[in-house]
């Protein structure tokens, strides 16, 4: 690998603001993993209801990733493809679970779909009870993760362009056709990657969640509930759950992130 | 198959007719922004005219009340990038067409050998598409649109984006798969007008300004973009007192063909650069035409030298003169020259 010298440099004073941003994001993980308390580390995140929570995180989050990709990929497929009158405000309206507290989602998934919410009766007489359950969690992950898989992924749509399905279609494709064997193929990276993001963001909703579906040991206690709970009880075990949660994330923004790696 | 296209396109502000006989190849020249893409796009179904039909062998495609989806329509479009399917072979880029059509998969590729070997490529198969060079690539684009078996072939300035070098191989492979089908070839270039088409349709301003065939249109043109395609002088005027009436008072005498045009009818003359001599003083005596001008451009032209000189009303000529003539003359630039014409060398015609 070759490294390229700029001719133009940049102004010396610009490192300090720069290592200081770094600083912020990095010296907090430095701290947290000053606080681990190695001897007891491989037993207190091997507990029973912490392995509890890890499974019902890893389950739960990779269910609101199929949903996301399921619903997303439609959707960003419309945003980037088609036109219509008032496009633009459905797309932000789309993208609001981004900007929005996850406090604020979890209450309105409960007045959607909790017992005394919008379609609470409808369901309720379906025999079916959403809040405070894993459906919740699901429900709850999905919303919060949905906006990052259309973005990115509808920025892949844009940028490949339709110029190879404009050739696909002239060849004698359907519209499926189409789909299936250029779009989606030249859109993977993207999609994949879009994928990992909403994967990331799954595995860490908390605000949503605990409002709208509560926090039962198994059944919505996911791994940041079970590390708000542990953090006054057990102090090092909620140390020793951030850390493994902070590898996941490391791992998880190597995967999302192909090709872009410099080391 | 016979090919009608009627499309008025107010947005771009293109209103184009244009009909293709059945095995008849007619090229659409214009310069760029002309609307000869468009005119493609409303033939493949990528775009809905305002108004306008688009008929194939008695068939509407396109309508007012008619619509019919570019997948259906078997019309290829191949552009001047090749567009291949970046995650496909070569071989399966070529399969594409006839496996969307319902082929089993193996018959597919099997035609899409027989495809590639046709256009000299058949090695390339298993490369990817960012393994071939550009004019591999488009061998490749040509295989895979003519292994859709389209009812008609369009092709989007299919040579522009390749090396000079490898022109004409590419036009020679063309004009011999192109031969017998029904095609309409945009262009630029009047080279690939007159080795492979037998119509040729001149698009300027989203308006069809001449259609003949070929050899007609190029040798006795009507517009000033197809005069410089065509690598002629032109100057445009009305008839009077036995000349073209041109601007400036330009008046070019020549020969005139039937029908004898009439005090007042808009004329053109036509005239090769290699007809025009070049002069610092008016020659005296001769029956020549004589325009006097401003030198704004020398460029080498084989082994001669082409004199290019200021519009004169909006009209700009060329000389071709020899290499010593350009010397002994001391032209550059700037210099006020005689352009000098005989009268028996320029084609006088309505348009």
């Amino acid at each position: 690998m070759t490294t390229r010298q700029r001719q133009v440099g940049l102004p010396a004073w610009i490192f300090v603001p720069a290592a200081l941003g770094a600083a912020l994001v990095l010296l907090p993980l430095v701290g947290m993993v000053s606080r681990v308390e190695w001897g007891s580390f491989v037993e207190l995140v091997t507990s029973d209801s912490a392995l509890t929570a890890l499974s019902l995180s890893l389950r739960t989050s990779l269910v609101a990733t199929l949903l996301c990709v399921l619903l997303g990929v439609p959707m960003a497929l419309v945003l980037a493809r088609t036109s219509f009158r008032g496009q633009g405000l459905v797309r932000s309206l789309v993208l609001l679970p981004l900007v929005l507290p996850p406090v604020v989602g979890g209450i309105a998934l409960l007045y959607t779909f909790g017992r005394r919410g919008l379609l609470g009766g409808e369901l309720d007489a379906l025999g079916i009870q959403i809040a405070f359950s894993t459906a919740a969690v699901v429900l709850a992950q999905t919303f919060v993760s949905l906006p990052f898989l259309v973005v990115s992924l509808e920025g892949a749509l844009r940028s490949a362009g339709d110029r190879y399905e404009e050739v696909a279609a002239s060849l004698g494709a359907r519209p499926t056709t189409v789909f299936r064997r250029v779009t989606l193929p030249l859109v993977l990276p993207g999609l994949v990657s879009g994928a990992v993001l909403s994967f990331a963001r799954a595995l860490g909703e908390f605000g949503a969640t605990i409002t709208f579906a509560g926090s039962l040991e198994g059944t919505t206690r996911t791994l940041p509930l079970f590390i708000y709970n542990l953090r006054v009880v057990d102090p090092d075990a909620a140390v020793a759950m951030s850390l493994v949660l902070v590898v996941v994330a490391v791992l998880v923004i190597a995967f999302a992130r192909p090709g872009r790696s410099t080391w | 198959m016979t090919l009608e296209l009627t499309a008025r396109v107010v947005e771009r502000d293109v209103d184009v007719a244009l009909d293709v006989a059945d095995g008849e190849t007619v090229a659409v020249l214009g310069p760029n922004g002309a609307g000869k893409s468009t005119l493609l796009a409303v033939a493949a179904g990528l775009l809905r005219p305002d108004t306008g039909r688009v008929v194939l062998d008695g068939v509407e495609l396109t309508g007012p009340d008619v619509w019919v989806a570019p997948h259906a329509r078997r019309i290829a479009l191949l552009a001047q990038d090749p567009l291949l399917f970046p995650h496909l072979s070569a071989l399966e880029n070529v399969a594409f067409g006839p496996r969307s059509r319902g082929t089993h998969r193996r018959t597919a590729r099997a035609q899409a050998r027989t495809w590639l070997e046709d256009v000299g490529v058949a090695e390339l198969a298993d490369r990817r598409p960012g393994q071939l060079s550009g004019g591999q690539a488009q061998r490749v684009a040509v295989a895979r649109a003519l292994a859709a078996d389209p009812r008609v072939l369009l092709l989007d300035e299919p040579m522009a984006a390749l090396d000079v070098a490898v022109r004409p191989a590419m036009r020679q492979t063309l004009r011999r798969v192109l031969a017998d089908r029904t095609v309409v070839l945009v262009t630029h270039d009047v080279l690939d007008a007159l080795l492979l088409a037998d119509r040729v349709v001149v698009v300027d301003g989203g308006r069809v300004v001449e259609a003949g065939p070929t050899t007609e249109v190029l040798t006795r043109p009507r517009s000033p973009f197809t005069a410089r395609i065509a690598g002629l002088n032109m100057v445009r005027g009305t008839w009077r007192d036995g000349a073209v009436g041109g601007p400036d008072g330009i008046a070019v005498k020549g020969l005139t063909s039937e029908p004898a045009p009439v005090t007042g009818d808009p004329v053109v003359a036509v005239f090769r650069p290699s007809a025009v001599s070049v002069f610092r003083e008016p020659p005296g005596g001769s029956p020549r035409n004589i325009i006097s001008t401003t030198v704004t451009d020398l460029e080498p032209f084989g082994d001669q030298v082409r004199v290019r000189a200021a519009p004169t009303g909006g009209q700009s000529l060329a000389a071709d003169v020899t290499t010593l003539a350009a010397a002994e003359l001391d032209l550059a630039p700037g210099l006020r020259v005689v352009f000098s014409i005989k009268a028996t060398e320029v084609s006088i015609y309505r348009t």
